[in-house]
């Protein structure tokens, strides 16, 4: 054994054990971080193996997977509900379109305007959402996926109206030497990276343990001095502006922005999707948006005529099978394993 | 350390609390007795300001309790625990003592959200401390189990550990041996009387398991609907005929 493996893994280590057992030992051990690179590796490779329209699907599942990590902060974490959030979608969607086609900014730079206006919007909504809960709460956010595609049409000389925007992709640079859809899966990728971190940062912090406090026990939370008004709001508008993060993605992704794509079904998908991979989890929000990227796709080759009614039929059975969502269910069998994994040490 | 005049709360046609009046001194344990449905509860939600009170004053080290924030009662030093539990069920034994602490941290969303070296020092600091309640209250062993689903007897522990994670000057306490064990009830109270010396805190506490009041008081009130009906030394207090005429009242 070499230095550097010896003080990467001293629980390794201590064990008295054969190279064989060793092994095994050190797969026990550091289980989690080995996933963790076999997963960073497959979803850098993908994209050079994969045809282009496959790509385009994974970075799809990037692009919800951020909008559910936003939904999945206030919904999972703080507790709250937002049958509204395709709205800030659709502010991000829409803002960084709007930059691209009338202004002409990179691809890049519409990126903080589009989280910049959903985070104010998230803000602004964030107020009188205080004073709701539960199904109060509901009605407005969904009031405002509502009202959201008519006020689009309506301003068509900004939003292109009922048309909508057509507009360019990002386009690679060429020391990259990537296809457009595999620079597109990047971009993507760093995207939900960064906003995977700094969530995951958030949730460990005080700031993580208030909103879970508010969830679980606003009362007692408060007692526990947590101002409730200011981390509800700020939860809200976090979110929104990670939904909005999404949507400007989205809008690059796509190259094209119309109302149609922004209508209350996108808000209750969102939600649907985000309660099937698993409330309040990290990895909930991935599942999420693979369920919501391949599911639909899958049941049209199931069935032709009704996509919609197998969707459904799925969200039902997976919140019967798994109430705590795919996320649940995949720590479960985690835990199994494990479990499994100790008996066989013990017996060895 | 905390004087209570004239305190009124009117809940519709009950009057809860009806004039009551008490002071404690620092340093002091008193015990807060009476039957059922007396107003004891509702005393220290309206010391938390949880309810808002309909007359008097609450004064806590020359502030004006009754004006406070809701959520500013912790920065003051006031820590409480609840009748019936209060806790985060779905976080961990150690989340939830961290939870008390929440008033000692500076870290906003921006800062956790960017990882910055100060949110990391302040997460650290606070771990060690909360480490440190776990391991007064023997709750070490069960720091990383979510709240759900242990004993009864722990979570009382587990209550009183957050409250002490607020690092309190004033403790209040709502009926924590209530549903103990008697061998529970005793190691308890010597839980309280070693915190009480080491910690410098001043304690209320609402109980009607008189073996315990009487064993670590130093003063008990007594409240029968609403009204005070009795103050003074423990032996005092049990020996007075309107105390024991409210006990006896509820019990026939
Ligand atoms: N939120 C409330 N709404 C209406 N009545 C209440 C409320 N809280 C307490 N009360 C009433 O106030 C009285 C005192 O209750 P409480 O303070 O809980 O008594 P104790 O803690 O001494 O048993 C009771 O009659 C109770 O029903
Ligand atoms: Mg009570």
């Amino acid at each position: 054994m070499t230095e550097s493996t010896k003080q990467a893994a001293p629980v390794a280590d201590a064990a008295p054990a054969t190279g064989r057992r060793d092994v095994r030992a050190l797969l026990q051990e550091r289980w989690q971080w080995l996933a963790a690179a076999a997963l960073v590796a497959a979803v850098c490779f993908a994209p050079f193996q994969l045809v282009p329209f496959r790509v385009f699907q994974l970075t799809m599942v990037l692009v919800y997977a951020v909008a559910l990590l936003g939904l999945n902060l206030l919904v999972g974490h703080a507790g709250q509900i937002s049958l509204g959030h395709g709205a800030f979608f659709a502010v991000g969607a829409y803002t960084s379109a709007i930059l691209l086609h009338d202004h002409g900014l990179p691809h890049l730079v519409t990126l903080p305007f589009a989280a910049a206006l959903a985070f104010v919007l998230g803000l602004g909504l964030g107020v009188p959402a205080l004073r709701l809960r539960g199904l109060y709460l509901a009605l407005v956010t969904l009031a405002i996926a509502i009202f959201l595609v008519p006020l689009i049409k309506r301003f068509e000389s900004v939003t292109g109206g009922a048309m909508g925007l057509t507009l360019e992709k990002p386009v690679p640079p060429a020391w990259t030497g990537l296809a457009e859809d595999q620079w597109l899966y990047f971009l993507a990728l760093a995207v939900t990276a960064l906003a995977f971190a700094s969530v995951y940062g958030l949730l460990r912090s005080r700031v993580g343990r208030a909103l879970h406090a508010i969830r679980d026990n606003e009362a007692a939370a408060e007692v526990m001095g947590v101002k409730l008004s200011f981390y509800k709001t700020l939860a809200f508008a976090w979110s929104a502006m990670l939904a909005g993060v999404a949507g400007c993605v989205y809008t690059w992704t796509i190259a094209f922005v119309a109302p149609d794509s922004f209508t209350v079904t996108l808000s209750i998908t969102l939600l649907a999707g985000l309660v099937v991979g698993g409330l309040g989890s990290m990895a909930g929000p991935v599942l999420g948006g693979l369920f919501v990227v391949y599911v639909p796709s899958l049941s049209q080759d199931i069935n032709k005529g009704a996509p919609g009614v197998v969707f459904g039929l799925l969200i039902i059975v997976v919140m019967l099978v798994a109430p705590t969502g795919l996320a649940g269910l995949a720590g479960r069998a985690a835990r199994s394993t494990r479990k499994v994994l100790q008996k066989e040490r013990r017996n060895a | 350390m905390l004087e209570v005049a004239d305190l009124t709360v009117r809940f519709g046609g009950i009057t809860a609390l009806d004039g009551v009046g008490f002071s404690v001194a620092r340093g002091e344990m008193v015990g807060l007795i009476g039957p059922n449905g007396a107003g004891k509860t509702t005393l220290f939600n309206c010391l938390t300001r949880r309810y808002d009170a309909d007359e008097g004053t609450a004064g806590y080290e020359d502030i004006d309790l009754l004006r406070a924030a809701p959520h500013a009662i912790a920065a003051l030093g006031i820590a409480r625990t609840f009748q019936n539990l209060g806790l985060f069920p779905a976080l961990s034994v150690r989340d939830n003592v961290l939870v008390g602490a929440h008033h000692q941290g500076r870290a906003g969303f921006l800062g956790a959200g960017l990882w910055l070296p100060n949110v990391r020092r302040e997460e650290a600091r606070l771990r060690a401390a909360a480490d440190a309640v776990l391991d007064r209250l023997e709750l070490t062993k069960v720091a990383d189990h979510p709240a759900a689903g242990l004993p009864f007897g722990t979570l009382k522990r587990v209550e009183l550990a957050r409250a002490l994670a607020v690092e309190p000057r004033l403790l209040l306490l709502d009926e924590p041996v209530n549903g103990l064990s008697s061998g529970e009830v005793e190691e308890f109270a010597a839980l309280v009387r070693e915190i009480r010396q080491d910690l410098d805190i001043t304690v209320v506490v609402v109980e009607h398991h008189m073996g315990f009041v009487m064993s670590i008081c130093d003063r008990v009130v007594c409240l029968d609907f609403g009204r005070k009906i009795a103050e003074g030394s423990p032996d005092e207090v049990q020996r007075d005929p309107a105390v024991i005429e409210a006990y006896l009242g509820t019990a026939a």
